[in-house]
């Protein structure tokens, strides 16, 4: 029986009691990682050094990738059809960070978003559930856009660093913004 | 998959433990793991004498800041000279832990299982968000600076737009629970709020408020399974372990839907198959589907066919997942009321069935008679599901 009044084990520490505990101990982790970028993402960073954003095909199911991988997932097949995406897309969803990755409060709020492509074999379909895609900020876009949902949905393109700060990483696109019609 | 429903044994949980959840607790981590795990053994009426095996769960190991949990954790949890292993699918764990201890006993590997998921995430300095940096892809991500909340939020803001929901219907799933944790003795988050307190509370990525994550925790759970003529000697009430199921998506989350957890689908699906249900919407009593932000339950309703997909936000506004509804999720409080120590609070929600199959939930008990309860988590990168059904 654990109805309401039973008491648990566990003792609570408040604000900074710990702090005032006897032999409280303080540690800092010292790690460096050096990560080789992989087969198939290493020419994915060169494409994209390149200002181009390519795909893999799988040869046995169809499957476009983006990012590529190495092999089809589904069918364990090596992936050695290489494709050009116009780099266009479609905002598939969106939200508006106020906050860093350690949880600092930002100055100026971020757009993030996930961006499905427009990769051979797109069909427009809005309930595909797999798709090629990538996951980047969006610029020219205002926090009421994403909270009125007018930007989902919307067709974007990346918009690219000179070619002189490119250095193979995903932040040689600068972001992604609305294509303007006309 | 072709789930096997000729087991070798039939398996029921016989008794279960839990520590406080709190932002940060005095006791180490193998302390709390102690403490969940005798009283587990204390429930059933067993002593560690009776255990023949030990299956531990905890979620990453930079949290608590030892890099081998489960070894570290293995006195604690009465694993010392006994077969032990740790199970770990980020915060799917806590329900993947008795879905462990129960292929043991299915197997007639062992006759009584040990089953103990602990976290502790207080030691994390100045945040344990920071600790979450590292489950990103090193090359493709993390050069953006992501924050593990903008994943929910990308998801939330997906789901809100496919369906057509508000946030002032999610906000209710965050008030429910937390009025439901006022009845769980270990709850940390447990208030009476209104909507109007989740709308207002701080916006940290837009959809996602405060009021609408469950907090940080430490805390420990742990439960006691046993062959069927083990668990007939030591209770009158088992509790059977009726359908287990797991299933893993990939790393890459920005390639899917994110409206409805397909993961979670097949793990669901894996287990009613083996527990013979063919109608989870009519034939489950109560649930308890993972809730570390408010719009997961909805999200993960759905997943577990308890509704339809975009079905569950209308079901919620007419009070069908009350405690006195007809459907009630959540009793407990889940993880938004009585907190998230990752994988102690997915054993909470596993021992919160036990405790409701056996109608010892006091306060807490659903209004309805129950028979048959799924539990689920969900974890990793958008990738990981995990589901039990118990019956009684």
């Amino acid at each position: 029986m654990v109805g309401k009044d039973v008491k648990l084990p566990g003792t609570y520490l408040k604000g900074d009691e710990m702090y005032k505990l006897p032999g409280l101990v303080e540690h800092r982790p010292e790690a460096k990682y050096e990560f080789a970028s992989g087969q198939a993402q290493g020419r994915f960073l060169q494409g994209l050094k390149e200002g181009k954003i390519l795909g893999v095909k799988c040869p046995r199911c169809g499957r476009v990738y983006v990012p590529p991988r190495m092999y089809c997932e589904y069918c364990m097949a090596p992936t050695t059809e290489w494709v050009e995406l116009s780099g266009e897309g479609e905002v598939h969803t969106a939200v508006v960070s106020y906050i860093s990755t350690f949880r600092a409060r930002l100055e100026k709020p971020e757009i993030i978003a996930v961006i499905r492509l427009y990769a051979p074999g797109y069909t427009g379909k809005p309930d595909e559930y797999e798709f090629p895609g990538i996951f980047h900020k969006l610029c020219n876009v205002e926090p009421d856009d994403v909270v009125s949902g007018r930007i989902i949905g919307a067709r974007v393109r990346p918009r690219w660093r000179p070619p002189e700060e490119r250095r193979g990483s995903v932040t040689d696109i600068e972001c992604f913004e609305p294509v303007v019609e006309g | 998959m072709k789930p096997n429903i000729f087991v070798k044994d039939r398996v029921a949980v016989v008794g279960a433990g839990i520590t406080l959840f709190r932002r940060r607790l005095l006791e180490t981590p193998r302390e709390l793991a102690w403490e969940a795990a005798s009283m587990a053994l204390e429930s059933a009426g067993l002593t560690l004498r009776d255990i023949d095996c030990i299956v531990i769960g905890s979620a990453p190991d930079a949290f608590d800041g030892v890099h081998m949990k489960g070894e570290y954790l293995a006195d604690g949890s009465g694993g010392v000279f006994k077969p032990t292993v740790r199970v770990y699918v980020g915060g799917g764990t806590g329900v993947f832990v008795p879905i462990a201890a129960w292929w043991h006993v299915a197997s007639g590997h062992c006759d009584t299982v040990l089953a103990v998921a602990e976290e502790k995430m207080s030691p994390a300095h100045p945040h344990p968000q920071g600790v979450f940096a590292y489950i990103w892809d090193p090359i493709l991500e993390r050069p953006l600076g992501p924050n593990l909340i903008w994943i929910f939020a990308l998801e939330m803001r997906r789901y809100m737009h496919k369906c057509g929901v508000k946030k002032e219907t999610i906000a209710k799933v965050s008030v429910k629970n937390k009025r439901n944790a006022l009845d769980h003795p270990a709850a940390q988050a447990a208030a009476r709020i209104t909507v109007e307190d989740v709308l207002k509370s701080e916006v940290l990525v837009w959809p996602v408020q405060r009021l609408d994550i469950s907090p940080v925790s430490d805390g420990a759970a742990a439960l006691v399974l046993a062959r069927e003529n083990v668990a007939r000697r030591v209770t009158d009430s088992p509790v059977w372990v009726e359908g287990v199921g797991f299933t893993l998506d990939n790393t890459h989350w920005y390639n899917r839907e994110l409206a409805y957890p397909r993961y979670v689908n097949y793990a669901a699906r894996m287990a009613y198959k083996m527990a013979g249900i063919e109608r989870p919407w009519k034939e489950i009593d109560v649930a308890e589907p993972y809730d570390p932000f408010d719009y997961k339950e909805l999200h993960h309703i759905e997943g577990l066919m308890l509704a339809r997909p975009c079905e569950a936000p209308k079901l919620l506004e007419e009070g069908w997942f009350d405690r006195s509804g007809e459907l009630p999720t959540s009793p407990s409080g889940g993880l938004l009321g009585v907190g998230n120590p990752i994988a102690a609070a997915g054993l909470m929600k596993v021992a919160e069935l036990f405790w409701q199959l056996r109608y010892e939930a006091g306060a807490r008990q659903v209004k309805k008679p129950v028979h048959l309860g799924v539990a689920q988590a969900w974890g990793d990168l958008m990738q990981a599901g995990t589901v039990i059904v118990l019956g009684n």
